[in-house]
């Protein structure tokens, strides 16, 4: 069953005042709409959800990132928020899928923004109310590079300690070990080209 | 010195049995290999299924997996090898003593397979290790893989003891243990091992499009 | 309890080659004597960048990759990302397919189980005979798959609305036979294991955690049912037609590791139930829906979060579409890997080798955790 994300909101709106957040909507067929958090308010959002006697989402199912280089996209697909302006240099984001095992509802949608994708990509951790999201916070961390403020062991988790990139972002370029191929098309052609240069052009 | 055949022959129809000591040795290693017990991915489940009762391995002497590297003489690499786990599968080989085999199970294993787009997959593990025999498939059956294990007796079979062209490990000047990748910023390095590796030098002909 | 001596503290480092870790898991283990002080896994042996290559290639090109997350599995992997894309799309399926789809990925469950029992007993030093039992099933069901799709393992059989092909003539009664046949394999299985005097004393009270914390991790599947919570994805959110077969969701009471075993031999004799219900009523139709786009196809711009209760727990997909033929954004929520979030609470003060015992209970495939 999915949650009644407007009832969510204006709940919301009530027990916190002071926490900024906005409802986006999905404007595909899922109809799974969003809930945009500021992320100095995420872990009050996140701890109000979870206990609240009524709402009771205590199962913080998937946490994941997902990098938005360009502003021309985010204004098209990312969802921007009613009335805010659209984002510059893009940024990153945190998506959180919440459900209720005793109620039965979800998923309930959260996104989490970073302000830019270099400097301040920083977003505190839900780690102390969802435990759920101790590895996969780590897992946006080596990937993407959003740092958790308030995670208890931040570290890389897939690649190893030395590794210096964030893999999963839109232009990371991944070390050029190409291997020959006899048929070679596109991409593929082209590195080709790079590293075996043809013996005839016609 | 060779073998007078028809001697041999009907010696042994008198039940007496003429070989070289050469070939005495390579039916024993070729006919009880242990391989190492060490499945990386998709490939060892079917790995397994060659050892169980269906396919059983057994019957070619290859049932016997050890989870040591020290009493193991076959490594069979099933699986992707990532650029995480390079260093340890050289760190394995290099651990286990000679005479060792390698058979690269699967098309991950021989040139990184569907993954070979990853930023962390190694193209195959012929970069850093010496391949005895590549079983293609993703992942191969298991009839596959007793296939690629009878290549190899009939490869450890055919081995020289003495002479040029004597085996690897019959050499005392042999390479010895094989330099271990390092996890660098980006990418491992070195990325291959150029004792045992290189780049295939190809020209890429374009008179025909 | 006395002040622990770093001096006397032993770092033992299980994996990446390993028996028991049933891949190329590892754990960094500290050790006072036999105790377990502390354990911290380490992933990313098999990390193949599954998700970064389905971001460069079109949304059925990922198909054949899904086969190889959870590789002993690939017909539930399938079915959870081509349902995430009908959701994503707004694509409907033809009764028959949900009928093949709900088929297929019960005899998977069938394979995981089996293959589990036999590689748990395998981590307590019963290598071989009971995986052997196991195995010699799996042929059978593998066989029928063969006959499907064409491949033993990575079937790739799933489609934006459908399936590839329809069964073949004869499956159906073939795949009847082998459900009327599968219980005598159960029943010898049991009388192997369940009594067993060993298998008691070593999985009782073993690796038992609260039912709330074991939510709060994000535990989800067998392990989860086997601490007594009643959450099944087929019964908590019917997808496909899970609500039309008749089976009930067996569940544990304390969560140790002989639960989680029984709860897994359990749930194979409702799988064979389901299984009956949905040889018995399989309609005739088409098994992909006539409009479904194989080519060009572009789904319209949107996200999507679609799950489904795979043997090892709830597998999720994650799409993000900015209206090409690529995923913006391609994520699995894999369920092997959020299990093992609370495997070192599940350790702490326990000996090594219920370390290993814990590890095999939560069964985990690192095609998924890594992915």
């Amino acid at each position: 069953m999915t949650p009644d994300l407007p009832a969510i909101f204006t709940r919301l709106r009530a027990e916190l005042p002071a926490a900024t957040l906005a409802h986006l909507r999905n404007p595909g067929p899922s109809g799974q709409d969003s809930l945009l958090v500021a992320p100095a308010c995420l872990v009050a959002v996140c701890q109000f959800l979870h206990d609240s006697a009524d709402l009771d989402f205590d199962l913080l199912s998937n946490v994941t990132g997902v990098d938005w280089p360009d502003p021309a996209l985010t204004d098209a697909v990312a969802l921007p928020a009613e009335g805010s302006a659209a984002a510059v240099g893009g940024f990153l984001e945190v998506v959180y899928h919440l459900y209720s095992t005793s109620r039965r509802v979800g998923p309930l949608v959260l996104r989490a923004r970073s302000v830019d994708r270099a400097e301040q990509v920083h977003i505190p951790s839900v780690v102390a109310v969802y435990r759920s999201a101790e590895y996969q916070e780590r897992e946006i961390f080596d990937l993407f590079g959003v740092k958790f403020t308030g995670h208890p062991d931040l570290r890389r988790i897939l690649m190893w300690d030395e590794f210096l990139d964030h893999p999963m972002r839109k232009d990371y370029l991944a070390p050029d070990d190409y291997q020959y191929e006899p048929t070679p098309h596109d991409a593929v052609l082209e590195k080709a080209k790079q590293h075996y240069p043809a013996t005839s052009e016609s | 010195m060779a073998i007078d055949l028809k001697l041999a022959e009907d010696l042994k129809s008198q039940g007496v049995h003429v070989t070289s000591f050469e070939s005495l040795i390579n039916w024993g290693r070729a006919s009880s290999l242990w391989p190492l017990q060490f499945g990386l991915a998709c490939c060892a489940i079917e790995m397994i299924a060659a050892t169980m009762a269906k396919y059983d391995m057994a019957r070619f002497g290859a049932e016997v997996f050890r989870p040591s590297p020290r009493q193991a003489d076959l490594m069979i690499v099933a699986g992707t090898v990532t650029k995480k786990m390079a260093p340890q599968v050289v760190r394995l080989y290099n651990q286990m003593a000679e005479p060792k085999y390698v058979i690269a199970m699967g098309a991950c294993a021989i040139s990184g397979g569907p993954f070979k787009d990853g930023y962390n997959v190694l193209k195959g593990i012929d970069r850093f290790i010496p391949v005895d025999v590549s079983i293609p498939g993703c992942p191969p059956r298991p009839e596959a893989l007793l296939h690629g294990l009878i290549t190899l007796r009939e490869q450890i079979a055919k081995e020289k003891l003495l002479g040029q062209e004597r085996a690897r490990h019959a050499d005392p000047k042999g390479p010895g243990d094989l330099p271990v990748p390092e996890f660098g910023a980006h990418d491992i390095e070195p990325a291959f091992n150029p004792d045992v590796w290189n780049p295939p030098s190809f020209t890429r002909d374009v008179s025909e499009s | 309890m006395p002040e622990l001596d770093e001096d006397q503290l032993l770092h033992v480092s299980l994996g990446p080659q390993h028996p028991s870790t049933h891949g190329v898991f590892r754990m960094n283990v500290l050790l006072d004597g036999e105790t377990v002080v502390s354990l911290k896994p380490v992933f990313g042996y098999l990390h193949r960048n599954h998700e970064k290559i389905a971001e460069g290639i079109t949304y059925l090109s990922s198909m054949p990759f899904t086969d190889r997350l959870d590789y002993i599995c690939p017909l539930t992997n399938n079915w959870a990302y081509a349902q995430a894309v009908e959701k994503l799309a707004g694509i409907e399926v033809p009764e028959r397919a949900e009928y093949i789809r709900v088929i297929t990925a019960e005899l998977t469950r069938l394979i995981n189980h089996s293959a589990f029992v036999g590689f748990f007993l395998g981590d307590m030093g019963a290598w071989g005979s009971a995986l052997m039992y196991a195995f010699r099933e799996r042929e059978k069901i593998l066989d029928l798959f063969e006959d499907l799709t064409g491949a033993r393992m990575m079937s790739n059989y799933m489609r934006f609305g459908g399936c590839r092909n329809d069964l073949p003539d004869g499956w159906a009664a073939k795949a009847s036979v082998l459900v009327n046949e599968f219980p005598r394999f159960l029943d010898e299985l049991e009388n192997l294991v369940t009594g067993n005097e060993i298998l008691i004393a070593r999985t009782q009270n073993i690796g038992a955690l609260p039912k709330e914390a074991l939510i709060n991790g994000g535990i989800t599947g067998p392990m989860l049912r086997a601490a007594g919570v009643a959450y099944d994805i087929r019964k908590v959110e019917p997808y496909g037609i899970y609500d039309r077969f008749k089976f009930r969701i067996p569940l544990g009471t304390t969560g140790d590791c002989y639960d989680r075993l029984m709860i897994r031999l359990l749930e194979l004799r409702e799988s064979l139930a389901i299984l009956r219900q949905a040889l018995d009523q399989l309609p005739e139709g088409a098994y992909i829906h006539p409009k479904a786009k194989i080519r060009n196809f572009k789904p319209p711009v949107g996200e999507a979060y679609a799950r489904i209760e795979s043997p090892k727990g709830e597998l999720g997909f994650y799409l993000i579409s900015d209206g090409s033929a690529k995923p913006f954004r391609y994520r699995i929520r894999p369920p092997s890997f959020i299990n093992l979030t609370l495997l070192e609470d599940m350790c702490l003060g326990l000996d090594l080798a219920d370390v290993v015992l814990i590890l095999g209970s939560i069964d985990i495939v690192l095609g998924e955790v890594d992915r």
